[in-house]
């Protein structure tokens, strides 16, 4: 990477018509698979213009689906927060047996079909199976209601914090809460004052991965929702109906907010990657430092 | 915690931590496993068999796992092509090209099926140039794995990309003194290095295009035998109460993926042994 030497740019790198030629077949690449279909969506949309964009967009159907996706959110990203810091804390602070067991569960999630992961609620709690129809007897609607939807989007997002922390925490070490304990700091203490600063940007990060995808997911929801108009509709699932009616125009008004949404996800990726990148900087800086020091 | 042996720390929380992890991974992923391999054990052998090799499940099987390795193909050249031109030429633009590489991870695989299904179809965009051509891309198995290129893109630039920046340039331009070409360096050096990372990229890959659906259902067309995916057999086995057969279905599905994890994961340990020098 260090481009900016002159002389090492002449040796190491190829020749300039090489280097264009290679340049431009990868942007030719990005354009045609990328840049292409993100624009497209925007376009559809407003393809018969500004009003009638405006009008799919508030009629009650999906403002019902706006609703019930920030709900999903709203009960996932929580969810997969305490879960992941609980998960990090315990296999990047301990040691245990069964630990790597454990971190490799925790993958599972991301080597099943999204299909898969819907049908396996199916099996637990649908209608004709024990669980299903105890919990039906007692007025409770699991699959084809909201509590299923939450459920299959809360298993596709399951490992995005624990992973992101896992790593982070592994590397950062427990010097630093070590220190806090020994200087007279509690538990949640060391935790509040020591743990979450260091780890908050990671944190973040996951919180964003978990959110895009919990408000993305279309697999394993459209398996558990049944499609129930108005009520058991995310986005994702809205946009599929209005496009198999050959509503063009509703669909892409859908898909034009989850569009939005991914492009809001990548910069604040981007955003949280580059302070991530600052604060490892840092934190080696001062290390060094530390080092040099003693 | 009698059975599990927390060795000598002082940090506290252990207990919680480890309680809360073990709670809800058992109650969101092991439990509906559970319920996965009790309705699978629930099946005669005859009938598991019999649902299984069914001519449309067999179809749909063998289309899933083979455009998911075409996919994974493609993007290994190109995903490689554009890790390399970010990390080793500098143009214009590149942070934001850069920042676009993850565009499939953040947008919603229904919202990038219906948008590809509408540049491909033969009026689209991009279809009506391939339709003169003879190529139908929109609604075949083409289609398929143009869908699962998409996907899968990050997966292969975002492994390759670290090994490549940490590359040292004194391993380049040791070989540049002693005489070698651009071309044997990279085949020699550089393109040994970076492979046991593009293998891992083009596995995960393989691994997300074999289950996946939102972004494929739309531009499949969905004929039987043709370009029917697996994951869609699953679900119309479901909307016909056939709980049974679709769990057979995807008890093979994932036996499949496990099997592929398992091989390419050996093979990866074959590439870094091979060319362990260059890492």
């Amino acid at each position: 990477m260090s481009s900016a030497n002159p002389a090492s740019l002449r040796t190491t790198t190829e020749s300039r018509p090489v280097r264009y030629a290679l340049t431009a077949l990868a942007l030719a690449f990005v354009v045609l698979f990328l840049v292409i279909p993100l624009v497209s969506v925007f376009w559809e949309a407003f393809s018969k213009g500004w009003g009638l964009y405006r009008e799919a967009l508030v009629e009650p159907e999906a403002l019902s689906a706006i609703r019930l996706t920030l709900l999903t959110a709203l009960i996932a990203v929580p969810f997969n927060v305490v879960f992941g810091v609980a998960a990090a804390w315990a296999i990047a602070r301990f040691e245990f047996r069964g630990k790597s067991l454990l971190t490799t569960l925790i993958d599972l999630p991301f080597s099943v079909s999204p299909v898969v992961a819907g049908m396996m609620y199916v099996l637990l709690f649908g209608i004709n199976t024990p669980v299903g129809a105890w919990l039906d007897a007692n007025g409770f609607k699991v699959i084809f209601a909201v509590p299923g939807i939450v459920l299959a989007t809360v298993f596709v997002t399951f490992p995005f914090v624990a992973r992101e922390l896992i790593p982070l925490m592994q590397a950062q070490g427990a010097d630093e809460e070590q220190a806090a304990l020994v200087l007279g700091a509690s538990g949640w203490q060391t935790f509040r004052r020591v743990t979450l600063p260091n780890i908050k940007w990671g944190l973040l990060y996951g919180v964003i991965l978990t959110n895009a995808r919990a408000m993305g997911e279309f697999g394993a929801v459209s398996v558990v929702s049944g499609h129930i108009r108005g009520e058991t509709n995310t986005i994702p699932l809205h946009v599929e109906i209005l496009y198999n009616e050959y509503n063009f125009v509703g669909a892409f008004a859908s898909a034009s907010i989850l569009a939005l949404l991914a492009l809001v996800t990548l910069a604040a990726k981007t955003f949280v990657e580059w302070r991530m990148t600052r604060q490892h900087a840092a934190a080696r800086t001062r290390t060094a430092e530390a080092r040099a020091a003693a | 915690m009698n059975l599990i042996s927390k060795r000598h720390s002082v940090l506290p929380g252990f207990g919680l931590a480890f309680g809360v992890s073990l709670f809800w991974l058992g109650l969101i992923v092991l439990l509906p496993f559970a319920a996965l391999v009790y309705t699978a054990g629930g099946m005669s052998w005859a009938d598991f068999v019999g649902t299984v090799t069914a001519e449309r499940v067999v179809a749909s099987i063998r289309l899933s796992f083979g455009a998911a390795a075409a996919a994974s193909v493609i993007n290994a050249v190109f995903g490689f092509l554009l890790a390399w031109v970010l990390v080793r030429y500098p143009f214009p633009g590149r942070r934001f090209v850069d920042a676009l590489v993850d565009l499939p991870f953040a947008l919603p695989t229904a919202v990038a099926g219906i948008a590809l299904t509408t540049l491909y179809a033969p009026n689209g965009w991009i279809g009506r140039f391939l339709e003169p051509l003879g190529l139908k891309v929109a609604f075949t198995p083409l289609g398929i794995v143009v869908a699962l290129v998409f996907i899968g893109l990050p997966f292969v630039v975002r492994t390759v990309q670290p090994v490549l920046e940490d590359m040292e340039q004194e391993l380049e331009e040791a070989a540049t003194c002693l005489g070698a070409g651009r071309w044997q360096i990279f085949r020699r050096v550089l393109f040994p290095a970076v492979l046991p990372a593009l293998i891992t990229g083009a596995t995960m890959a393989f691994a997300r295009a074999t289950g996946e659906f939102g972004s494929v259902i739309f531009i499949a067309g969905n004929i039987p035998l043709v370009s029917e995916i697996a994951p869609l057999i699953i679900i119309s086995k479901l909307d016909q109460y056939d709980q049974a057969g679709a769990t057979a279905v995807a008890v093979v599905m994932l036996a499949i993926s496990f099997l592929f994890l398992f091989a390419i994961n050996a093979l990866q340990w074959w590439a870094a042994r091979r060319h362990g020098a260059g890492r």
